[in-house]
């Protein structure tokens, strides 16, 4: 009997759980799955949590509940893996022999990391919306928050859902319309790239919605520290901008199990081959979701599309076979644009983001890159899907895993 | 696109970054440090130096990156480039704009 362990029941972990279960022979293959959590959060409810469009219970289920028959989930800590010997030691003391390990250990915000940003104004004055009790800490003060100078802010890419932070300012422009205290709020846009996102035609469209929605945007702000006192935020060129409200989004790392087991780079990202995501380091070892360094975008779409393909590449790896260099970087994000709409773009490690249908080439029903109510919709219906239909790996109809090129304006 | 600058000619993108590090030269970094406000010194060239060999190793640059490197503290990155100082700095170095993030 061999072992396949995988570190982390998130969306990555849990999508290679049910894959696996589903090719792999159970009395030639054992699947271990740990996590020292109990609860799965559907991380893109985040962003909605602090507007109350949804309530916690809409986010939580219980990790146990999208676990296979026949994978073994494990509630405890992990110490760290030790390669060399194929071993995972847990902090209780056990430790757990592998075959095959698939790390699949995420990423989470690092406040710390910025001086003073976990300061005396930390949910006062300062939050971040990254995890589930900073946007809840940030829905409270938003109920009774007064207005006045909003600054959403990203510390330092990369970052899970690089989107994110620009649909949080969209959002408030809405929310603060609809509680008829829009012109009490003035909303800044702080990113340390050159505009609204890194790639050209989708910065073009966002930056037009910026310019819609009066929100201000700073760009090329690399920030040294959060002033708590004088509530500013000043970068490393002396630019100082002024919050009474800072959503920030910090600096994002991997777990630190991954620096205790000497496999990450300087932001505790384990350095995998980008089109296999097979360690860099350890044949045996395999990588994907927020946890690898590669230059796709940290998102459950990415974890979705690297799932399929890492299924076919592990089956290839146990009969022997070369590994397929096939993921393209696909990601596929809709993009809350606020007052009941959204855009969706496509794109992957050579593509941008462009208009054209999806995902039926010249048919649609969802436009990239244009705003629509139907967009909206298919993000809302996505919570459905993330539940139902992509935890447990069942194929998404239509959307096909490498990016597709017919129906986009190239 | 060509461009002449420093007595040669250059390809550049549309950003202004050369394509091509060979054809990068010490004249041509000056002359496109003059044109970001910026008169070289021994400084910036230890800097500027530093990114080309990061470069030639593959290695993907970022400010964090630079402030760990030994090399130069952010504080004085920022002092020597001081707007945009990555974007800028690696524009007269030769080498690509980095690719920071998706």
């Amino acid at each position: 009997m061999k072992r396949i362990v995988i570190l982390g029941a998130g969306t990555a972990g849990t999508m290679m759980a049910n894959h696996l279960r589903n090719h792999l022979k159970r009395e030639e293959w054992e699947i271990d799955i740990i996590d020292e959590r109990e609860e799965h959060h559907y991380q893109p409810g985040y962003l909605f949590l602090p507007f109350d469009i949804y309530e916690p219970e809409d986010i939580t289920k219980p990790i146990r509940d999208f676990i296979p028959h026949g994978v073994n989930l494990i509630h405890d800590a992990i110490d760290r893996i030790v390669p060399q010997e194929q071993f995972v030691n847990m902090v209780n003391g056990d430790r757990l022999h592998y075959d095959l390990l698939i790390i699949a250990t995420g990423a989470k915000i690092a406040p710390e990391e910025t001086e003073g940003m976990l300061g005396e104004e930390w949910q006062k004055s300062v939050f971040d919306f990254y995890t589930f009790e900073g946007a809840l800490a940030l829905r409270n003060k938003l109920r009774e928050w007064e207005g006045g100078k909003l600054v959403v802010h990203i510390t330092e890419m990369p970052i899970k859902c690089p989107v994110a932070p620009i649909e949080f300012a969209f959002l408030a422009d809405s929310y603060f319309k609809n509680k008829h205290m829009r012109d009490k709020v003035e909303i800044t846009y702080v990113t340390p790239l050159s505009g609204a996102f890194t790639k050209p035609k989708a910065t073009t469209a966002l930056q037009h919605l910026l310019d819609v929605k009066h929100i201000q945007i700073e760009s090329d702000f690399a920030i040294e520290q959060v002033d708590n006192d004088r509530k500013i935020i000043i970068d490393y060129g002396g630019r100082e901008i002024p919050f009474d409200l800072l959503v920030t989004v910090p600096t994002n790392k991997g777990d630190e199990l991954i620096v205790r087991s000497g496999l990450g780079d300087d932001l505790n990202f384990v350095p995998t081959h980008k089109a296999t995501l097979q360690s860099r380091d350890y044949e045996n070892i395999f990588v994907l979701g927020d946890a690898t360094n590669i230059a796709a975008s940290k998102a459950g779409s990415v974890a979705h599309f690297e799932a399929e393909i890492l299924t076919d590449n592990i089956l290839r790896y146990i009969n022997g076979e070369p590994l397929k260099e096939e993921f393209d970087g696909h990601a596929n994000c809709f993009v809350e644009t606020g007052g009941g709409k959204a855009l969706l773009i496509d794109f992957n490690y050579t593509h941008e983001p462009v208009e054209g249908t999806f995902p039926l080439p010249g048919i649609g029903p969802l436009r990239l890159l244009k705003e629509s109510r139907f967009n909206h919709m298919g993000k809302l219906a996505f919570r459905w899907i993330y539940w139902n239909m992509l935890l447990k790996g069942t194929h998404i109809p239509f959307v096909s895993t490498k990016m597709q090129e017919a129906g986009k304006e190239f | 696109m060509d461009r002449n600058i420093a007595g040669v000619t250059i390809q550049v993108n549309e950003e202004g970054y050369l394509t091509s590090f060979q054809q990068w030269n010490q004249e041509v970094g000056t002359a496109l440090a003059q044109e970001a406000n910026i008169n070289m010194s021994p400084r910036h060239w230890e800097v500027i130096n530093y990114l080309q060999t990061e470069f030639k190793n593959d290695v993907p640059l970022s400010i964090r990156k630079i402030g760990k490197s030994g090399v130069v503290d952010i504080k004085e990155f920022y002092q020597l480039f001081p707007i945009a100082p990555l974007k800028t700095a690696s524009k007269i170095a030769g080498i690509p704009k980095p690719a920071s993030c998706i």
